[in-house]
């Protein structure tokens, strides 16, 4: 059995935290989250552009987790939740950390890493032509996404996506996705 | 044509589509799980308002927040407007965002060049 999952997200995290979260994604937590942050983001006047981005990057965080996340491994200790999910907003220096971890089956994280390593060795021109590629050809899958989010994600953050596969039983791994949004700069 | 009418909600737009008055909108926030379902009645009622279209269809888009998966469904409302433009008609859509969202109109920039409609981008001053 692997490695501990809240440990390495509790070393993963800084600056201040907005909000943790840890268990079932469904819609109706995805709505809490939304307008949790989202409140807190008015309250301390973060500015507008800042703010819709971050809104943004999270609706796509969440609803990955809700579309793709796997039914949780027989010996993990939350056998409750139909789809497990950890997830951390923070505001650090820069702009705001969105941190989202999920099971993610052996055979099926090949093909995740490559087109994280694709989205990264992409330059900004680049993403948005991938974007509009995945828009104009791509249907929606049975899952219910586009294909689209992690892709939206690193054009939005114009940041690369920080990420990491941790291994945990012979079936399944656990995957962790670390985002920061900030203002975006010209240069990426 | 019965028009389509539905307030929005925190996840799901407001939308006009009413031939009477003239008007077709799609505004407020589009972030549901499932976008399909929503959006499938708007497709399907131009899809058989192209059968007879108003001899100029203006679309007001006017989104704070759509998600990815709203983005395809989005496209497919606006493969609708390019076959009523693609049939002699006069079609138009004008794209709103706010004066400090790069992203809202870089999104509209996206429609545009994947769709054969004229597109008019309007900055919402506040």
């Amino acid at each position: 059995m692997g490695f501990d999952i809240d440990n390495y997200f509790a070393e993963k995290s800084d600056g201040n935290a907005l909000l943790f979260y840890k268990g079932d994604i469904n819609p109706d937590l995805i709505n809490h989250v939304l307008d949790t942050v989202e409140e807190k983001l008015i309250k301390v006047n973060e500015n507008s552009k800042l703010r819709k981005k971050v809104y943004n990057v999270l609706v796509e965080s969440l609803q990955n987790l809700y579309h793709h996340v796997e039914r949780v491994p027989e010996e993990f200790e939350d056998q409750s939740s139909e789809k497990f999910g950890i997830l951390s907003v923070n505001k650090v220096t820069d702009g705001y950390k969105i941190m989202t971890g999920n099971f993610v089956r052996n055979d099926l994280a090949l093909s995740l890493r490559e087109r994280l390593q694709k989205i990264n060795q992409s330059s900004h021109e680049e993403i948005t032509e991938l974007y509009k590629y995945i828009l104009n050809h791509q249907r929606i899958s049975s899952k219910g996404g586009g294909g689209l989010g992690l892709v939206d994600i690193a054009r939005k953050t114009g940041n690369k996506l920080d990420y990491s596969f941790k291994d945990y039983n012979e079936e399944f791994c656990f995957f962790f996705l670390n985002i920061l949004v900030g203002e975006k700069t010209d240069s990426n | 044509m019965e028009p389509i009418i539905i307030e929005g909600t925190p996840k799901t737009p407001t939308v006009r589509f009413d031939t009477k008055e003239g008007v077709f909108e799609i505004k407020g926030r589009s972030i549901p799980e499932n976008s399909v379902e929503f959006y499938k009645p708007l497709v399907d009622w131009l899809n058989k308002y192209k059968q007879e279209p108003l001899p100029k269809t203006v679309v007001s888009i006017r989104l704070e927040y759509f998600n990815t998966s709203s983005s395809k469904c989005i496209l497919d409302v606006f493969k609708q407007l390019e076959a009523i433009h693609k049939a002699k008609n006069e079609v138009e859509v004008n794209w709103y965002y706010e004066e400090d969202d790069e992203d809202m109109l870089e999104a509209g920039e996206d429609y545009e060049s994947i769709i054969r409609v004229p597109f008019k981008m309007i900055e919402i001053v506040e």
